[in-house]
């Protein structure tokens, strides 16, 4: 279990941040560029110092640890693989002074198997792939057996049709060895695939926390509303218990992380599968633009001015026709003041 | 498509100025005034002075690599990885002994620490001596002049090798648990491998082919350099032929046990860059690297200072004080009133003006040869080119003496010896290797597309030259131009064994002037001399 409370207060990079990593699980920080998502990795592996707050490993307090001391791997975004060593030194390179030469070069072979890379020690890093360079940055991370393993983008650095690959290979490494994770990217797909839970942040904040299906269809916040997953937003005003009259006309049901203040102007956001077509009233609006991306068809619709995606069957409208909206699902959140 | 060119005319010209003459040296080490003969070299091989300067070069040459690592290297660590009040000013200052010529270094240690230099004098009244505590002469003089002069490579190249070293391999190294002692010496130093080979080899050649120092500090020390000099002037040519042969083959060894030891290309570290330098928490420890930098920096500065204070010292005025009474400019109006005087500055100029401008175009001429038009004596050309670095000035100089010295135009050969054509040709060959090597390695990087891109736009081969290809490499042309003409107007060595009285250049005027001890008047030559290698190094680095 690790538990962090952390404040980094000149430019706060990351404020007032908690983060509870159950032991053994995997845990994604997801969010945009300078979010403090890589500062925060940063914080926990000890190449920074925070200016408040404590890092935690089970009852022990790690803060002010060097990182040499703190047995936590990490795994760079361009892997900081040691030129000047193959493979196997690369890998051994966190063994030094444990074990006898034999013991060493077994738990190499053991960690480089593990990543199905057996009988690679004496290549080159310089003549490895991508993609197998990401795995010996993980086999030289997991080598020392740390008490939790840090990566940095892990996949920014392969190309797209790799990356699928990559990231069920090393979701069933990082299962089997059981390691606690965690693991930083912008993207919200990688965060989904390979981790237990995601915390995403937003300027430095925890905006929320949780599996991906919460983030998906409970966001807490407009911010994860909006940056997990597709989505469009329609302002209205609340009007009672769990419905909105949007300034389109229209009145929807709506759900909320908190109850809504009545007569206060919300922000109700909708997912395009959770939008159709529906003949029989609903929110007005004109098809404006057409995508078609194989088995669905995604609309654009001209609500009042805002742009409203809609996923739906093919030739379900065609461009310049006047439509109606009903949405299964909406999710509504208050007005910053 | 046009024909894949030979670039016959490239090579002739290059194999008759570069391979040719030092052709001539190994035949004439084995040929006699009747025929082959092993003459030369069974005496070389049987007198014990000849193994002695032999020996003599090979360990000063190794000795100066250690010396100046010595310095050189924790010098870029602290000045790359330390913050401090004046890192930045010190920083460029430490690099200032790499714009004196020579030359110019070795009569500034004779004014600072020379016998009646001033650090002679100072402790000669401390300790009221009656006499000089010490000359300043024999292999440790040498030595000094070395470290002092050639730290610079590994100050520079530890510094740039730094600069590229990836944060993120030094965490990677201490999130496994490396503590920083460990981390430098299984990371950071075996990071920076190809650069210390690198400068150790450039401070190998260049103090095997050192001849200033060992000339004017030598004493009784022999090293080849002067060893050849001395037995060319004293008219044993067969001789001296074999020792130049025997110093050029140490140098190719040399030069291969570094390629050797090179082995694999390194592979640059690429990644977010270099981790800024380490600010100093403690006041203690900041004032301590503070002083130790600004300590070296006056160290390093000393000589530079002492060569401006003698140029304003007027002849036969400064005799047993320990400062010298009276200064005025008298000495740089000298310089320019009397023709005599002004001329060797004069000559100096326009010979190496003419040499650089000749180098440059020769490189241009190769680049395109060897990348653009990939010609099929592409490699030839580009070892040609970079030959003259690998032999020692005085091998060089005195394969030319022998070459054009007589007339068989048949077997070109011209008496150029003698003529004013001879130094500008030496300085040429010489600066062929800098510019060569920046400006081919300009080419390589230019986009090809480019040519075709100026070609359908209607510009001809002359057009694209001047208007595309020279301002796409100006800044290689001007680095290797302004070191190529820094080291033409400083050059002694090829001078002392080619100069004609018609055109004597100023190294040998600022020798005749310690020689006649009018010693102001050298150290202005010599100031003047820093000032252009100075603003070379400006001009070439500066953009």
């Amino acid at each position: 279990m690790i538990d962090l409370s952390k404040r980094f207060d000149d430019r706060f990079a990351v404020r007032d941040l908690t983060l509870g990593v159950p032991c053994g699980s995997i845990l994604a920080m997801l969010g945009p560029s300078g979010s403090g998502k890589t500062t925060t990795l940063r914080l926990l592996a000890g190449f920074e110092t925070p200016d408040a707050g404590r890092v935690m490993v089970d009852d022990l307090e790690v803060t002010h640890l060097p990182p040499v001391q703190r047995h936590f791997g990490m795994v760079f975004q361009h892997y900081a693989l040691f030129p000047h060593l193959n493979v196997g030194e690369n890998v051994a390179f966190g063994l030094a002074g444990r074990g006898t030469p034999d013991e060493r070069r077994r738990r190499v072979a053991e960690v480089l198997a593990l990543v199905d890379l057996a009988g690679f020690e004496e290549r080159k890093v310089g003549e490895l792939s991508g993609g197998q360079q990401q795995r010996v940055a993980v086999a030289r991370a997991l080598a020392p057996e740390p008490t939790v393993l840090l990566l940095d983008e892990p996949l920014s650095n392969l190309d797209p049709s790799l990356r699928e690959r990559t990231r069920r290979e090393l979701r069933s490494v990082l299962v089997k060895t059981g390691v606690t994770t965690v693991f930083v990217t912008h993207e919200q797909e990688e965060a989904f695939a390979l981790a237990d839970r995601i915390a995403v942040l937003h300027e430095g904040r925890l905006e929320q926390i949780g599996t991906a299906q919460q983030l998906y269809d409970e966001p807490a916040t407009l911010f994860v509303a909006m940056f997990v997953g597709r989505a469009s937003t329609l302002p209205g005003v609340a009007t009672a218990m769990g419905r909105v009259r949007l300034d389109a006309g229209t009145e929807w049901a709506v759900s909320s992380p908190e109850p809504l203040q009545t007569g206060g102007r919300v922000q109700v956001v909708v997912r395009p599968e959770a939008l159709k077509f529906s003949p029989d009233g609903g929110l007005p609006g004109t098809v404006r633009e057409y995508r078609y991306t194989g088995a669905r068809a995604f609309f654009q619709v001209e609500v009042s001015g805002a742009l409203v995606e809609v996923e739906a069957p093919i030739g379900a409208a065609e461009i310049g026709q006047s439509v109606r909206l009903s949405a299964a699902a909406a999710r509504a959140f208050p007005d910053q003041p | 498509m046009t024909r894949r060119p030979t670039g016959l005319a490239l090579t002739l010209l290059l194999v008759w100025l570069v391979a040719y003459p030092l052709a001539f040296v190994v035949l004439d080490s084995v040929r006699g005034a009747t025929g082959w003969t092993l003459d030369h070299v069974i005496t070389f091989v049987r007198t014990p002075e000849e193994w002695k300067a032999l020996w003599g070069s090979l360990w000063i040459s190794i000795a100066s690599v250690l010396a100046a690592g010595a310095i050189g290297v924790p010098l870029g660590f602290v000045f790359e990885r330390l913050d401090f009040p004046g890192r930045r000013l010190l920083g460029a200052l430490v690099a200032l002994p790499a714009v004196l010529p020579p030359l110019v270094g070795v009569i500034a240690f004779l004014f600072l620490y020379g016998e009646s230099g001033f650090v002679a004098r100072i402790a000669r009244v401390l300790f009221r001596l009656e006499d000089s505590p010490w000359r300043l002469s024999g292999a440790g003089a040498i030595l000094l002049v070395h470290a002092y002069s050639m730290y610079v490579y590994f100050y520079l190249f530890t510094r740039a090798g730094l600069a590229r070293v990836d944060s993120s391999m030094l965490e990677a190294a201490q999130s496994l648990g490396s503590t920083p002692w460990a981390t430098l010496r299984r990371v950071t130093l075996p990071l920076l491998k190809p650069q210390i080979i690198a400068a150790s080899l450039l401070t190998f050649m260049t103090s095997l082919g050192s001849f200033s120092a060992p000339y004017m500090f030598g004493g009784g020390f022999r090293v080849m350099t002067t060893q050849i000099v001395s037995t060319k002037l004293n008219g044993d040519e067969g001789v001296a032929m074999v020792e130049t042969v025997a110093l050029a083959i140490v140098a190719l060894i040399g030069l291969a046990l570094f390629r050797w030891t090179h082995g694999e290309r390194s592979v640059a570290a690429a990644g977010k860059g270099a981790p800024p330098a380490r600010r100093l928490r403690q006041p203690l420890a900041r004032g301590i690297a503070a002083l130790l930098g600004w300590t070296l920096a006056i160290i390093v500065l000393l000589p530079h200072v002492t060569l401006i204070l003698v140029s304003f010292v007027p002849i036969r005025t400064w005799t047993t004080q320990l400062f010298p009474p009276i200064y005025t400019v008298s000495n740089y109006g000298t310089l320019i009133s009397e023709p005599e005087r002004l001329r060797p500055l004069l000559n100096s100029m326009w010979m190496a003006a003419v040499s650089t401008v000749a180098a440059v175009f020769a490189a241009l001429w190769a680049g395109r040869m060897i990348v653009r038009r990939r010609a099929a004596l592409g490699a030839v050309i580009d070892t040609l080119l970079n030959v003259p670095w690998a032999v020692p000035g005085t091998v060089l100089a005195i394969a030319l003496a022998t070459t054009f010295s007589v007339n068989q135009p048949w077997f070109g050969r011209l008496v150029l010896v003698g003529t004013l054509v001879i130094l500008p040709l030496a300085y040429f060959i010489r600066s062929l290797p800098m510019t060569g090597g920046a400006i081919v390695a300009g080419y390589r990087q230019l986009d090809p597309g480019l040519d075709d891109a100026a070609a359908s736009l209607g510009a001809g081969r002359w057009a694209t030259l001047w208007r595309v290809t020279i301002p796409l490499l100006r800044p290689a042309i001007l680095a290797s131009a302004a070191l190529a003409f820094a080291t033409g107007v400083g050059d002694f060595v090829t001078s002392i064994l080619l100069y004609s009285y018609n055109a004597k250049p100023i190294s040998i005027a600022v020798l005749e002037m310690v020689r006649q001890n009018d010693i102001g008047v050298a150290a202005a030559y010599g100031v003047i001399l820093m000032i252009i290698s100075a603003g070379a190094m400006a001009v070439g680095t500066g953009r």
